[in-house]
């Protein structure tokens, strides 16, 4: 079944790109996308197997690289985090191949798209079962690769080209840290395997290492460099400039790659290296850090750009910031929640737009839209899902899977943890302001675009609808119904020694009860299991966060900051919602009922809007820092170091004194006859005598 | 195994088909025609003694396979010694797998003196697998040499515009390298009485002699490699290459450096080695950085690949002299892997080039639309020269950077900026010739790759894929011979430190010439590293 689950993309892909001009455009999105449904449907099936029935496990399908004492091996591990990873790369993929048959019929080049995205998807399934760092890299290196190629996809635009080189290159830099970790995984565990480096996780937990000629904690530096990897993945602040530009790729690439799939890898990387990470304390304060300032930053950046695509890439980029945020509060369950419930939503939002700029004729540009949301209603609609479970409203899947991520940041207790619930706190309102600043900006309003693009406007064909009814469903019910699974409270919340109130949870649709009760001692948990006497397989041990991701998350029992999180006081779970709200007022206020506020707020705050605007200027500060050093370095090599210094000492210096040399030489070539036999004559006394002296000196 | 010389037939059996070739007469046209399937025929026939070898070798050894020793002058001590070990079987592998490629990628871009250019080749042919097989250090020093003729020529004769400047200038750095190998040897000779290099592996000389034979090798290997600051040859050289001469000149001819390295330094002079790793690791990571960055600003496709070329044989010299199994291994993979990808590119620029005769990268752009599949083999050595992982060339950098990691974190951490640099210069590259608009109308209307090329690309294709994938087939025959050289260096390096004693054995074995006046410096920094050792 793994099988089934993995490679018939890959199939797909080999099919659609060596014999595309045979099967035709048609065959090619046919094997594709069939491919697809049949890997999504596997994915699902193991869904039951592996996670509803604990029953994780490895199938190792060849050697790889074998050197000395480092081996790896091409191998599938199918446990719960997996499982979970390829079901929604599975699903939202299999979506986005047959909404790609709708909106690429304009596009000569159809065979190649999908043979793309169905290579993209082969290798992001390879990362995601990978049982070892190595597999990981291929995968991790295989998605960049394809994520370059349909970035660039049309690349008759220069721009879409240098994004496609700026989007591999900055992943490169992270990759950098990623190779290095690695590395040092090797050298600390003495394997790459993940089993191998669990298991000594905490026997190693004191050592260190030496590095750049520091002593530093072993852990700490590998995770810190694993996660420089995942940053540049998963665009977090510092390697996300890639992002943004990526847009340049068609539409259903932004979808699948750039909000569902690719850029949530760094936060698979980090939750499945949980037993290592929980080991390292500091590498997980950076993470937090450096999650929830890059939701703030994200969002205050959403905020005032006019590329509907670009929006929703920032909006991207903050919500990846809340996943690693939970991610460094060691709410591992709760970040993959997070990014499950996102993928749905984010896909959704992206493909709806994708409808939009289809309908208008590819205009991207939210100024040039308006008043269409008549004439695509289903779209329209759709678009309401999607904002509505982004910006955390109940009982959207965003609400559950949002709250439960800055529940857990508060219940931390940490400096960090308060700092990434502020931060998500601002950039939920933010969030929610500028889904709505999207939403009124295209759909409502005076018409703003040229009459006969206004004419074309047209509702998408039902190809393209049918995945985005697939993606609302999920962006709908995916909270609510896997809320208990994903992060339910577990057997012992005994640990939650937070909770001050005692507390019923049964949001569950199972019929798990957990009852709190605060006693002298601290507070025990009183379980209901009553509902559930011992069986083969019960849902009710399953639908829990310890049941349901079984050995696949490991979280130390003191770090368990989503038990934690259910026990937060009321205001700490409503605030969200709370912000959320007076967000999307905020939004309907400036842009339906006083659309000359944003530009009076835009005057009054001109140098603020004005880093906002250039995105906090991080390009144009690259660019003079690295970019253009490089070129310059480069010729200065080029020219001053070879050409002009070795060159010139070396071969060509030689060679021209050779000629001087040899032109004096060339007169002791006279021609006479006795003047050769002097020299003759010199030079046999010489050597003679030489060989006398030296061996009358020997005896 | 197999009674008759294998090795031998490899190593001259190009020259019989020059013999043949010599012989051929009648009209120029059908000259140039009988001359050019000769040659094919000669080297296809080298390829399947190849794939013969490939399948009688017995990975699991790591000894020195299908030997053939035959006393020249018995009472010197020269001796016809021929033989492979895991560690030199691919590089023959892959010379008799590249000659055929070159002659057909010449088919039709050679018109002025076909039958020279064949014979030349076949010649090449003949010495590096010659260079490869030699086990006797004076018959590997006259392969080593004599290679550089063909070379000379073939830059020389058939080159571009500034030929004879490149061919100077190659002739000239390897020839100082060379004479400086040429003492070295004839030392080694003096102090040992053999120049047998099996022998001279098992028995290093002394200390204070192997310093200055280090340097002397060094010369020589490091001009070979090319190592910074010694490259400046490489992409002159290419440049006025024609196709196929870039081809063998970065395919196999780097490759020797690396070998004599592995062949002569490690074995023969470890503690030489041991003192001169930390130099050997910086010149490594100056020329990844160095060279990748002067890569950048190339406006010439085949300089670009040269310098290329520089950076990635950084990772091998670093693998190399990390003396640990992984960092070895990785350099030789890196050195195939290497020697596949680098001369795909160098076809896949004479693909081109022999279309629109320039190397200017900006003379290109939009090749994708009327060369799809040209613009996808050109994608797949691209992303094998990153070092992408599912190619060849992921797996010898990563083992060579393990193993560097191992040893000096520093130097891992430089070096693997490589692989940041890389990809910017070889993306760069390929979206500038590949993608983009369709700027000239001549680049335009060139055609896609005809069946011939097709036939010189797939095959390297499928093998940069194929060993990217399953890397065993050649790793698992490379480790055991790069286990017992580890081994080997460890158990002496790690011998009780006596030197009084081993100097005084080295002395009586031999009359020495070079007198030992640095011994007592050498001996505490040789204790030194020994520390440095344990400590890890």
């Amino acid at each position: 079944m793994e099988l089934l689950a993995v490679f018939p993309p890959l199939l797909g892909f080999l099919i659609a790109a060596l014999f595309g001009k045979q099967i035709g455009d048609k065959g090619a999105q046919f094997v594709t996308c069939a491919g697809m449904i049949i890997a999504a449907l596997a994915a699902c099936s193991l869904f039951f197997t592996v996670i509803l029935a604990s029953h994780p496990y490895t199938t190792v399908l060849s050697e790889w690289i074998t050197s000395g004492d480092f081996t790896v091996s091409w191998a599938l591990r199918i446990d719960q985090l997996s499982v979970v990873m390829m079901c929604v790369v599975n699903i939202v993929s299999a979506c986005v191949h047959v909404y790609s048959v709708g909106y690429m019929s304009h596009d000569d080049h159809k065979a190649r798209f999908m043979a793309y995205l169905s290579l993209f998807t082969f290798a992001m399934l390879m990362l995601v079962t990978s049982d070892n760092l190595l597999q990981l890299f291929f995968g991790w290196e295989g998605v960049g690769v394809c994520s370059y190629l349909l970035i660039g996809f049309w690349n008759h635009k220069h721009s879409a080209n240098a994004a496609a080189v700026k989007a591999f290159v900055v992943n490169r830099i992270g990759d950098f840290g990623l190779a290095l970790g690695t590395m040092a995984a090797f050298v600390v565990f003495g394997s790459v395997e993940f089993d191998v480096m669990f298991e000594q996780a905490s026997a190693v937990a004191e050592n260190t290492i030496e590095f750049f000629g520091f002593e530093l904690h072993a852990l700490t530096l590998v995770c810190l460099l694993l996660f420089m990897g995942a940053m540049g993945k998963s665009a977090q602040l510092g390697l996300h400039t890639w992002l943004p530009d990526a847009m340049e790729g068609p539409t259903p690439v932004s979808a699948l790659i750039h909000a569902a799939t690719m850029v949530t890898a760094g936060v698979f990387l980090v939750a499945r290296m949980s037993p290592v990470f929980e080991y390292a304390p500091d590498a997980l304060m950076v993470v937090a850090v450096v999650g929830a300032s890059t939701a703030f930053v994200a969002a205050t950046i959403g905020m005032t750009q006019f590329d509907i695509k670009r929006v929703i890439a920032y909006s991207t980029m903050s919500q990846l910031g809340y996943m690693f945020f939970a991610l460094g509060v060691s709410a591992y369950s709760a970040a993959i929640f997070h990014l499950m419930t996102h993928a749905f939503f984010k896909a959704l939002l992206f493909l709806g737009a994708g409808s939009v700029i289809h309908a208008m004729s590819d205009e991207q540009d939210m100024r040039k839209m308006g008043g269409i949301y008549k004439k695509i209603p289903v779209t329209y609609a759709l678009m309401w899902i999607g904002s509505l479970a982004l910006a955390g409203i109940p009982p959207f899947a965003g609400y559950f899977s949002k709250d439960i991520v800055l529940e857990a940041a508060w219940a931390d207790h940490t400096w960090f943890g308060n700092y990434a619930y502020w931060m998500g706190i601002a950039a939920a309102l933010m969030t929610a302001f500028y889904s709505w600043r999207l939403i009124i900006m295209t759909f409502h309003g005076q018409p703003r675009a040229h009459q006969k693009v206004m004419k074309h406007v047209h509702e998408s064909p039902g190809v393209m609808l049918v995945p985005l009814f697939v993606l609302a469903t999920g962006a709908v019910l995916a909270g609510f119904v896997f809320y208990g699974g994903f992060v339910g409270g577990g057997h012992h919340g005994a640990e939650s020694g937070h909770a001050e109130v005692a507390q019923e949870h049964h949001e569950e649709e199972g019929a798990h009860r957990t009852t709190f009760v605060v006693t002298k001692e601290g507070v025990h948990a009183e379980e209901d299991m009553n509902s559930a006497p011992e069986g083969p397989v019960s849902v009710n041990k399953i639908w829990n966060k310890e049941g349901f991701w079984g050995k696949s998350l490991f979280v130390k029992d003191e770090n368990d900051t989503v038990d934690a999180a259910h026990g937060a006081p009321f205001w700490v779970k409503k605030l969200p919602l709370l912000v959320g709200l007076i967000g999307i007022g905020f939004a309907y206020l400036a842009y339906m009922f006083f659309t000359g506020v944003p530009a009076v707020i835009v005057k009054m705050f001109r140098p603020v809007h004005t880093l906002l605007f250039n995105k906090w200027f991080f390009d144009e500060l690259y660019d003079r820092l690295f970019v253009k050093p490089a070129f310059k370095i480069g010729n200065v090599f080029w020219v001053k170091g070879d050409q002009n210094t070795i060159d010139r000492l070396g071969p060509d210096g030689i060679a021209h004194k050779t000629l001087r040399a040899a032109g004096i030489l060339s007169r002791f070539q006279s021609g006479y006859v006795y003047q050769y036999a002097l020299v003759m004559m010199i030079a046999v006394i010489g050597i003679l005598s030489w060989f006398v002296f030296r061996s009358g000196n020997g005896l | 195994m197999v009674d008759f010389p294998v090795l031998s037939i490899m190593t001259f059996l190009p020259l019989a088909g020059v013999a043949i070739i010599l012989m051929i007469r009648g009209d120029a046209e059908d000259v140039e025609r009988n001359v050019k399937h000769m040659a094919l025929y000669t080297s296809l026939f080298a390829l399947a003694f190849g794939l013969f070898l490939f399948k009688g070798f017995d990975g699991s050894s790591a000894e020195f396979q299908f030997v053939e020793k035959v006393e020249w002058f018995s009472s010197s001590g020269f001796s016809y010694h021929m033989g492979v070990d895991g560690i030199s079987v691919f590089f023959v592998l892959l010379s008799v797998f590249l000659t055929p490629l070159c002659i057909l990628a010449s088919w039709d871009a050679i018109k002025t003196r076909v039958k020279e250019y064949m014979i030349a080749f076949l010649v090449l042919e003949s010495f590096m697998v010659g260079t490869f097989c030699a086990l006797d250090s004076v018959l590997f020093y006259v392969f080593f040499e004599a290679v550089l003729i063909p070379m000379f020529l073939i830059i020389g004769i058939w080159g571009g515009p500034r030929r004879v400047y490149a061919a100077y200038k190659f002739f000239l750095y390897t020839l100082l390298g060379s004479v400086l190998m040429l003492v070295a040897l004839l030392t080694l000779y003096a102090q040992t009485g053999t120049t047998d290099i099996p022998t001279l592996m098992e028995n290093p000389v002394a200390v204070n002699i192997q310093i200055w034979l280090w340097l002397a090798f060094f010369a020589s290997f490091a001009v070979k490699m090319p190592m910074w600051p010694v490259h400046t040859w490489l992409p002159d050289a290419h440049v006025e290459a024609p196709t196929a001469g870039s081809v063998i000149l970065a395919g196999v001819l780097l490759k020797m450096g690396g070998y004599g390295f592995l062949r002569f330094s490690l074995p023969m002079l470890p503690d030489a080695s041991l003192f001169f790793a930390p130099l050997v690791f910086w010149l490594s990571v100056i020329a990844i950085i160095y060279t990748s960055l002067v890569a950048l600003v190339q406006e010439d496709m085949k300089k670009l690949i040269a310098y290329s070329s520089v950076a990635h044989m950084g990772f091998v010299t670093l693998g190399i002299f990390t003396m640990t199994t992984q960092g070895i291994a990785g350099g030789i993979f890196q050195m195939l892997s290497h020697g596949l990808i680098s001369a795909a590119l160098f076809l896949c620029v004479g693909v081109v080039y022999d279309r629109l005769h320039t190397r200017e990268i900006g003379r290109y752009g939009g090749l994708v639309n009327n060369m799809p599949r040209y613009a996808t083999v050109f994608m797949i050595f691209m992303l094998g020269s990153v070092g992408l992982p599912g190619t060849s060339g992921f797996v010898g950098e990563f083992l060579a950077l393990l193993g560097a990691f191992k040893v000096d974190t520093i130097v891992a951490a430089f070096a693997t900026t490589g692989v940041v640099l890389g990809a910017t210069y070889m993306l760069l590259l390929y979206r500038r010739v590949i993608f983009g608009p369709q700027a000239n109308n001549d680049a335009a209307a060139m055609t896609d790759l005809n069946p011939r090329e097709i036939g010189i690309l797939v095959p390297l294709a499928l093998l940069v894929l194929y060993l990217g994938v399953f890397p065993g087939a050649v790793m698992d025959r490379i480790t055991p011979s790069v286990d017992r050289l580890v081994g080997n260096y460890q158990a002496h390096i790690n011998r009780e430190p006596v030197p009084e004693e081993i100097i005084e054995e080295e002395v009586i074995l031999k009359d020495v010439i070079v007198v030992p006046d640095i011994l007592p410096d050498a001996v505490p920094a040789e204790e030194e590293k020994e520390e440095g050792e344990s400590h890890d």
